[in-house]
C-alpha cells in the first residue's frame, strides 16, 4: 500500500494523518464548547506579564 | 542551477527583505504592543491561529527540519512515528490535557516561567533553582543544535564555509535576541511560522512529483533495500520504508534501540516538559483558545516534521535516479537482476587514468553502493585495463557521511536555486523563532530563577536585568563554541534529543503530578527531579556509548571502551530517557507516600475550583 511494504511504517504513515485528523475534528467539535471568559486574576496575570515583558 | 554555491545579489535582497519585514512585525507588536499578555487582555478572533503558529514555530527549528530530516535521510521513515507522536502528544496530548491546568494554575500562583511555575506549586524556592539552573547549563546545547541546522544548510546553499555561516547565523541571532527581540512577539512568530508552512508545502510537491507520485515515489525506495550501506545493515536498518530489526542481545539491533528510544521516545515525550513550550500556555486567554489552537497546530506540525521526514528518506530514491555519476570498479555484486554493485569509487586523473578516492574520514579507500548506469573500458593509474562503471547512489554518500548534509545536499542539487533562497527563509524562521524563545527561556532561567531567587531582589530590577542580558550573551558564546567544535555524525538531531530527554526525565513527573494531583509532595518532587537529571547525566556520561566517547570519562577507566556496558550489546544504544524518566516518576510516588502531604490552604491556592466544591 502506497509503495510502503512494512506494516509499522504504513501504521506510522497513516498514524500521522489519523491524528491529524483527529485534532481538526477535536478542534471542530469543541470549537465553542469551553467558556471564554477573562477572570480578575487572569487580567493581573497579564497585566504582570506584560510589566516583565516591557522591562526587558 | 543544482550544484551551483555561490551568493549572488538576489539571494541578499530577499534575505534582506525577511529580515525588514521581521524587524517590522516586531516593531509594529512592539508599538501595538502584541505579545502573548496583551492578546489575553484584549484580543479575540485571531488568537487560537495566531497562538498555534507561535507555539508551532517554537516547537520546530532547523533542528527538525535539517537535523532530523537528515537522520530519516539515513535510517528512514520509521521516522514517521516521531511525527505521530509530535501531533499525537505534542500537540494534542499537550494542548488538550496540560494546556488549560498549566494555564490555570499559573494564573492562580502568578507564575511567569517554567521554574517559577513548579516552584510556586510545591512552595520551594530549591525547586525553583534547581530547574532554571539545569535549564541554563543545558539549553545552549540545544541552541547549538539549531545553529549548527541552519549554518550546515547556509553553507552548502551560499557555497561558504561552515564556519563563516555559523558566524553570521550567530551575529543575526544576537542582533534579533539581544536588544529587544527576545519578547514573545507573536505576530513575528506568525510570520514565521506562515514562511515555514509555503516552504514545507512546496518541498514535499516538489518531490513527489518529480518521483513520479506518492506511490511511485515510496515504491521506488522500497526497492532499494539491497543499496543500504553495510555499515547500516550491521545495526539492523532493512530499507528505507522499514522499521529497523528489533531484538536484544545483538548489535544487529542497536540501530532499532537508537531510533525508538532515542528519536522516537526522547524527543517525542520530551516536548511536553520544554520550559519554553509550557510557558506558551499560560499566554493563553482561555480553554476555547486552546481547543481552536489544536487542528492548525496539528497541521502545523505535520507538515514541518512529516515533510522534512518523509523527503529525507526519499532523497535518497532521488539521488540514486537523478544524482551526479559517480565512478569506479566493483568490489561486490548487490543485486544481479538490478545491476547494483557494492563500488570502489574512482576519480580521474590529470594524466587520463582513474585513481581510487581516499575516505576523508577513514583515510580507506571510500566505496558506496551504486545504481549502476554504464560500463565502459578504462586504465587506472598504473596504466592495467580495469571494467569502469558509473552509477548513482543513496543520499548519505552525496552528503560525504554526514547526515546532518542531507537535507541541505538534497536542497541544492535536486531543486531550484530560487527554491534553495526560499528554503533558507523556512529556515531562518524557524530557527529564529525557536532560538528567541530559547534565549529568552536562558535569560529569565538566570534573571529570575536564579538571581532573583538568590538574591532577593525584586522582579524587573536594574541588577537583573544585567543578569538576564548577560546570561543570553555567554548562552550565545557557548551554543556557538559547541557548534564550532562538534559536527560528528548527526549531532543535530542528537543534541535535540539529549536536552528533550534531560527535561523529560527531570521535569515531566513533577510537573504532570503537580497539574493533576494534590497529594504530591515538594521533598518528592525535588527528589524526583534529582534522580531524573542525575540519571541522565550519568546514562549519557558513562552508558550511552556515543555520547559517553564523546566526553571520554569511560575510556579512562576501561582501557579505551566508550560504555561501561560496553560488552552487553544493545545497552550502549538505549536513551537515557528509557531508564531515568521512570526512576524519576517512581521516585516520585514513593517519596510521596512516605513525606507528608501538602498545608490544604496551599492546595486550595492551586486548585480553587476542588475546594469549592
Amino acid at each position: 500500500m502506497f509503495g510502503i511494504d512494512d506494516p509499522w511504517v504504513l501504521l506510522a504513515y497513516l498514524g500521522c494523518f489519523v491524528m491529524t485528523a483527529v485534532s481538526l475534528v477535536y478542534g471542530l467539535i469543541r470549537r465553542n464548547a469551553a467558556p471564554d471568559e477573562l477572570t480578575v486574576e487572569d487580567r493581573v496575570w497579564a497585566l504582570e506579564e506584560k510589566r516583565i515583558e516591557d522591562e526587558r | 542551477m543544482p550544484g551551483q554555491s555561490s551568493v549572488e545579489w538576489i539571494d541578499i535582497v530577499v534575505i534582506l527583505l525577511y529580515l525588514t519585514a521581521t524587524v517590522y512585525l516586531g516593531w509594529i507588536a512592539y508599538r501595538g504592543t502584541k505579545s502573548g499578555a496583551d492578546f489575553l487582555l484584549g484580543g479575540r478572533n485571531a488568537h487560537p491561529i495566531i497562538m498555534a503558529l507561535s507555539y508551532g514555530a517554537t516547537f520546530i527549528s532547523t533542528a527538525a527540519i535539517v537535523g532530523f530530516g537528515g537522520v530519516a535521510g539515513l535510517f528512514g521513515m520509521s521516522l514517521l512515528w516521531l511525527t505521530v507522536m509530535n501531533v499525537g502528544i505534542g500537540i494534542f496530548i499537550a494542548f488538550t490535557v496540560l494546556g488549560e491546568p498549566t494555564r490555570r494554575i499559573g494564573h492562580h500562583l502568578g507564575a511567569h516561567t517554567f521554574p517559577e511555575l513548579l516552584g510556586l506549586r510545591y512552595q520551594s524556592k530549591g525547586i525553583q533553582l534547581f530547574a532554571g539552573g539545569l535549564i541554563f547549563l543545558f539549553i545552549p546545547l540545544y541552541a547549538a543544535a539549531v545553529l549548527t541546522g541552519g549554518a550546515v544548510f547556509a553553507a552548502a546553499q551560499f557555497g561558504i564555509e561552515f564556519e563563516v555561516a555559523l558566524l553570521v547565523f550567530a551575529v543575526i541571532t544576537a542582533a534579533y535576541v539581544i536588544p529587544g527581540g527576545i519578547k514573545a512577539v507573536m505576530y513575528t512568530d506568525a510570520l514565521q511560522g506562515a514562511i515555514m508552512i509555503f516552504g514545507m508545502a512546496v518541498l514535499v510537491i516538489f518531490t513527489f512529483t518529480v518521483l513520479g507520485g506518492i506511490t511511485e515515489a515510496n515504491q521506488s525506495l522500497t526497492d532499494m533495500a539491497d543499496m543500504v550501506p553495510a555499515s547500516l545493515q550491521a545495526i539492523g536498518h532493512q530499507g528505507w520504508t522499514s522499521m529497523p530489526a528489533f531484538g536484544w542481545g545483538s548489535t544487529t539491533y542497536d540501530m532499532w534501540w537508537t531510533v525508538v528510544t532515542a528519536i522516537i521516545l526522547g524527543v517525542g515525550i520530551g516536548v511536553l516538559a520544554q520550559p519554553q513550550l509550557v510557558v506558551r500556555f499560560m499566554t493563553v486567554r482561555s480553554r476555547r483558545e486552546l481547543d481552536r489552537a489544536v487542528p492548525i497546530g496539528a497541521v502545523f506540525i505535520l507538515l514541518m516534521t512529516g515533510v522534512p521526514f518523509t523527503v529525507g528518506s526519499l532523497s535518497n530514491a532521488w539521488f540514486a535516479q537523478h544524482g551526479t555519476p559517480l565512478h569506479g570498479q566493483v568490489i561486490e555484486i548487490l543485486n544481479e537482476d538490478k545491476d547494483r554493485a557494492l563500488v570502489e569509487l574512482m576519480r580521474p586523473t590529470p594524466q587520463g587514468g582513474w585513481e581510487t578516492v581516499i575516505s576523508a574520514t577513514t583515510g580507506q579507500p571510500a566505496s558506496a553502493p551504486l545504481q549502476i548506469a554504464e560500463r565502459q573500458i578504462a586504465t587506472d593509474a598504473n596504466g592495467e585495463v580495469f571494467e569502469l562503471v558509473s552509477g548513482r547512489a543513496p543520499a548519505i554518500v552525496y552528503a560525504r557521511g554526514e547526515p546532518d548534509k542531507i537535507i541541505p545536499t538534497y536542497i541544492t542539487e535536486a531543486l531550484p536555486r530560487w527554491f534553495g533562497v526560499l528554503f533558507f527563509m523556512t529556515l531562518l524562521s524557524a530557527g529564529m523563532s525557536t532560538l528567541s524563545s530559547q534565549f529568552h527561556t536562558m535569560g529569565t532561567s538566570a534573571g529570575r530563577d536564579l538571581y532573583e531567587r538568590l538574591s532577593g531582589k525584586p522582579s524587573g530590577s536594574q541588577p537583573s536585568l544585567l543578569v538576564m542580558r548577560l546570561a543570553i550573551v555567554l548562552g550565545l558564546i557557548v551554543a556557538v563554541t559547541i557548534s564550532y567544535n562538534i559536527r560528528e555524525d548527526y549531532v543535530i538531531a542528537r543534541f535535540t534529543a539529549i536536552f528533550f530527554g534531560l527535561c523529560a526525565a527531570s521535569f515531566l513527573p513533577a510537573y504532570v503530578a503537580g497539574l493533576f494531583f494534590r497529594r504530591v509532595t515538594r521533598t518528592a518532587a525535588l527528589a524526583s527531579m534529582f534522580v531524573g537529571a542525575i540519571t541522565s547525566l550519568f546514562w549519557l556520561a558513562f552508558i550511552k556509548a556515543r555520547e559517553a566517547g564523546a566526553i571520554g570519562l569511560v575510556q579512562r577507566f576501561t582501557d579505551g571502551k566508550t560504555s561501561l556496558l560496553a560488552d552487553y550489546p544493545n545497552w550502549p544504544s538505549v536513551d537515557p530517557v528509557l531508564v531515568a524518566l521512570p526512576l524519576s516518576a517512581l521516585t516520585l510516588i514513593l517519596v510521596t507516600a512516605v513525606t507528608r502531604p501538602p498545608e490544604t490552604s496551599h492546595l486550595d491556592r492551586c486548585f480553587p475550583e476542588r475546594a469549592k466544591r
